[in-house]
């Protein structure tokens, strides 16, 4: 870590976003990570697509559970809610959040111990219910804290930075947000920003549950020859599918894009993505097809990352139960306690 | 682009803005760590070798630095270089020993014009070498215009005294009070070499009518402050106009204010803005009392039989044409009478060499300027060098000492049998800061602190006595507080492309969006991509290339706080915190390259 504070100062040029705010103020305090960890840029990805989408940082609850990447929201978004919760339990803590306060926006941090491992039901849960939030899993396949362990999210002959071959299969939470109705799943790299930047922000902007994985070399323990999750290893495996373009606002599209190469996704909110394909092939909305080409290309050793799956017309876990329009805590005691007759009217139907 | 090449020894110097700007290259930052260290000693030799008056430049400098300063760039005001300095030579300990040791003579014999800061500089350098350098000065003691024309309540005689003193005493044989009438006469005294240090001593005149009739009480500004300087003069009418617009109006308006003047103005040509005394200098002024009228050209001293009544001014404005020029047109108003009982006159200072017969081998160009090479100083005469305002008109005591450096070093290779047109690089040096794993043998917490004042001697008391230094200079606190302003910007970001893994660790933690990875481009190109935009292209990019992805490392040097954020977030080491020093060339072994850095 660094004992010096960031300095204050900040580059007399840099822009403002629709607030007067600049990236800077979507900063927290200095990483306590180890030097050029990638969960660091995954963070800074965070302050960029919040910064683009004129956040206001008060609106955001950042939750996590533990490990290297549940330490990350500190170091972002210091101006906002946060809850560091127990190990594998982010999901249930911010599911819970979200029924008592629909207006905040919820942003889950993980990483593949807390996710894959300890919290694995829980991600299964949070993902099927359609809770509104981004999910985002800090990946790095090894157990960083305690010097580097296999993590479950290790793929199978990799090799451990003492030498060890991994014999387990991994998980692919990809594959398993995908498989449980997640509106929203993508995959990224740490080291491509151009590519994360805008899914963040997509994901921040779509209503339901949002899955991110974000694959991000460890580099103490997870960054050598051998690794299937060093920056050489993604980077010259890496299979992006399409890069997108968040336009927020319904302003006239300016950008021009050849004929043909561009796929236009309008969400819930009125914001559109643009999809630049790379891959002309695939189509982000076919569940089944996502899975099966997934499957296909990680078979062949390569990363699949992009836009992997959106649904246009999804719904969350609130649209589901029915439930309250506004946040508990502005219903006033005439709403929580109707009265007598109010009672009677319930009592009599349920006779 | 192509790579920057970082062992060229001028592209780490023109990152360390201040040395850069200082006609000297005076290593600002590296004596700036020593003042808040508490070595100020060890800061003045520093200044010493580099600046020859540290003392007196910490009181009156022009400053060339502090524009250039990166603070400035990085909040609204730079570190206060100018009067840091002024610290080391206020606490320094006796520095008499650390001066070089006279060696032998070498035979030769130097005849030095004029005793000003150009003059002694030539002395300084040559002098320890073995030459036996004769300085000839019409005054009685050494100083120039430091002595002649700069007010003792901005630069006290016991501050000129004590460091022509370290410049005498190498052995120098000064003969104050001795003019020199005829270059022809002192070219048959056998000198080896002459070096022509005589400043621009006319001082310019205002050919308005009425300036005959009414010539007791008009007064040309430098000679009017050279005899305040000797007490020649003591006093001055209540009313007092000042013309003119420079530094040298600034010191003649704030006299008149010591000598009885109780209503003094300065009236310039030009707009207040463009005026070309310092901001600091018009500040002072104004502080005491004296209005600064602008716009007013004057036309006519108006006189009673003699006995000066006022002078009238014309009303102009500016007026900018095609190309960005000002004019100045008249406003079309009514001409203005302002009363006054003097006048001083400060419109700008001429060369004079009525003592250079012209048949002495020395070239004269169309302005009756001496022709001289602006990096040698050689005039057309090979054994006569000219530095200071004598060389190319009236600029100020730092450029002074910067030509003098060149000039010995010209005279030292030509008596050495050298080709004097061959400069010899500079020597430099660069270094590693790192101590251990985020410790570095600097300070790289950056102080948000806004810039300290420099305490001033109370208004009432300082108008009373004209020998009353006006700043007090900092205290001990207030230097440390002003010295942890400085951005150490002569600790270099070195950037080493093989054993960067590109995980943009730097690019995050860069409190100034410095550092970019991107595709390689034109520079014009490049400027248009990079994290935050290049407001400066004078400033220049760092670029590395032999990346793995192909890619480079653009970092804009423009706002860099060489915090060093980067080297620490690195995990390989790729970047590194270095410290360049570099060291000027100047004549033989007189700033001995080894004991110049005393850090």
């Amino acid at each position: 870590m660094t004992y010096i504070a960031k300095p204050k100062f900040q580059h007399p040029g840099l822009p403002k976003n629709d607030l007067g705010f600049t990236h800077r103020d979507y900063e927290g305090k200095v990483s306590t990570l180890c030097a050029g960890c990638g969960h660091d840029s995954i963070t800074a990805s965070i302050i960029e697509a919040c910064f683009e989408l004129s956040i206001e940082p008060h609106r955001v609850a950042k939750i996590s559970g533990i490990g290297c990447s549940s330490k990350t929201p500190d170091y972002f978004l210091g101006n906002s809610h946060g809850f560091n919760s127990v190990h594998g339990r982010m999901p249930s803590v911010l599911t819970g959040a979200n029924l008592a306060n629909r207006d905040l926006i919820y942003l889950g941090v993980s990483g593949d111990g807390d996710s894959a491992s300890i919290g694995f039901g829980q991600f299964a849960h949070s993902i099927r219910r359609g809770v509104n939030m981004t999910y985002i899993v800090e990946n790095n396949g090894v157990y960083g804290l305690t010097k580097g362990q296999f993590s479950a999210t290790a793929d199978r002959g990799s090799k451990s930075k003492k030498g060890l071959i991994n014999s387990d299969s991994p998980i692919d939470l990809v594959a398993i947000a995908l498989q449980l109705g997640a509106s929203f799943v993508a995959r990224s790299f740490s080291g491509d920003k151009t590519q994360l930047v805008p899914l963040i922000a997509a994901a921040i902007q779509h209503k339901g549950a949002a899955f991110i994985d974000v694959i991000s070399p460890c580099v103490a323990f997870n960054n050598h020859a051998g690794s299937t999750k060093s920056f050489d290893y993604v980077r010259e495996h890496n299979d992006a599918v399409n890069r997108l373009d968040v336009i927020s606002g319904r302003d006239p599209i300016t950008v021009d894009y050849a004929p043909g190469t561009v796929q236009l996704v309008e969400q819930h909110d009125g914001t559109r993505i643009a999809l630049r394909k790379i891959d002309a092939d695939y189509d982000p909305h076919d569940r089944v097809g996502a899975m099966s080409f997934l499957q296909k290309h990680a078979a062949k050793g390569q990363i699949v990352t992009g836009l992997l799956y959106v649904d246009p017309e999804s719904d969350d876990l609130h649209s589901h139960l029915d439930t309250v329009e506004v946040p508990l805590n502005t219903l006033d005691a005439g709403d929580l306690c109707p009265g007598t007759a109010a009672l009677e009217k319930i009592n009599a139907s349920l006779r | 682009m192509k790579p920057t090449d970082i062992s060229a020894p001028d592209y780490f110097h023109k990152v360390v803005d201040c040395q850069w700007a200082c006609p000297a290259h005076t290593p600002v930052p590296e004596y700036i760590r020593l003042i808040a260290a508490g070595r100020y000693s060890d800061a003045y030799m520093i200044n010493w070798r580099s600046n020859v008056f540290p003392g007196i430049l910490g009181r009156t400098c022009d400053r060339p630095c502090e524009p250039a300063c990166r603070r400035g760039r990085v909040e609204d005001t730079p570190v206060a270089i100018c009067r840091l300095k002024r610290v080391a030579a206020d606490f320094k300990d006796d520095v008499k020993h650390r001066m070089p040791k006279p060696m032998a003579k070498n035979g030769k014999r130097i005849a030095i014009v004029g005793g000003g800061p150009a003059s002694l500089t030539v002395a300084r350098d040559l002098a320890p070498l073995g030459y036996h350098c004769t300085v000839f000065d019409s005054d009685p003691k050494a100083g120039g215009m430091m002595r002649t024309q700069i007010p003792k309540f901005r630069l006290p005689d016991s501050v000129i005294d004590e460091e022509t003193d370290y410049i005498l005493n190498l052995g120098i044989e000064f003969k104050g009070g001795h003019r020199i009438d005829s270059l022809k006469q002192l070219l048959t005294e056998n000198f080896d070499a002459v070096f022509v240090g005589s400043g621009a001593p006319r001082g310019r005149e205002l050919e308005i009518p009425g300036r005959k009739e009414a010539a007791a009480n008009i007064h040309i500004g430098i000679e009017w402050l050279a005899s305040v300087s000797f007490e020649h003069v003591s006093k001055i009418g209540k009313r007092v106009i000042v013309l003119g617009g420079g530094n040298t109006a600034m010191d003649c308006c704030r006299t008149a204010r010591r000598l009885g003047g109780e209503d003094v103005k300065v009236i310039v040509r030009s707009g207040f803005e463009e005026m070309k005394a310092s901001p600091w200098e018009k500040e002072d002024a104004l502080h005491e009392d004296i209005p600064i009228l602008n716009f007013m050209v004057p036309i006519a001293f108006i006189h009673d039989n003699g006995k000066l009544t006022g002078v009238t001014f014309q009303k102009v404005k500016a007026e900018y044409d095609a190309n960005g020029r000002r004019n100045l047109v008249p406003a079309g108003e009514a001409d203005e009478t302002i009363n006054c009982d003097d006048v001083l006159v400060a419109v700008g200072q001429e060369n004079a060499f009525p003592w250079i017969e012209r048949d002495c081998g020395i070239e004269f160009d169309k302005w009756n300027m001496p022709k001289v090479d602006a990096r040698t100083f050689v005039s057309t005469n090979p054994k006569v060098f000219f530095g200071g305002d004598a060389a190319f008109g009236p600029k100020n005591i730092i450029w002074a000492v910067a030509h003098g450096h060149d000039a010995a070093l010209s005279i030292h290779k030509m008596l050495s049998g050298e080709d004097i047109t061959e400069r010899p690089l500079p020597e430099v040096n660069v270094s590693s800061q790192k101590m251990g794993i985020h410790e570095w043998s600097y300070d790289n917490d950056i102080s948000n602190d806004k810039r300290y004042k420099v305490p001033h001697r109370d208004k009432v008391i300082a108008l009373k006595d004209i020998r009353a230094e006006v700043e007090l200079g900092y205290d001990v606190k207030l230097a440390l507080g002003e010295a942890h302003r400085c951005l150490n910007c002569d600790v270099q970001t070195v950037f080493a492309a093989p054993l960067c893994i590109e995980c943009d660790a730097c690019v995050d933690i860069c409190p100034m969006d410095c550092i970019n990875f991107t595709e390689n481009g034109e520079e014009a190109d490049l400027r248009t991509r990079l994290k935050a935009p290049s407001l400066h292209p004078d400033q220049d990019l760092y670029v590395a290339d032999g990346l793995k992805t192909g890619r480079v490392m653009v970092k804009d040097e423009d706002v860099c706080l060489h915090c060093g954020l980067c080297a620490e977030r690195c995990p390989t080491g790729a970047w590194d915190m270095q410290k360049y020093l570099i060291d000027m060339t100047h004549a033989g072994t007189s700033c001995p390259s080894k004991a110049r850095s005393a850090a």
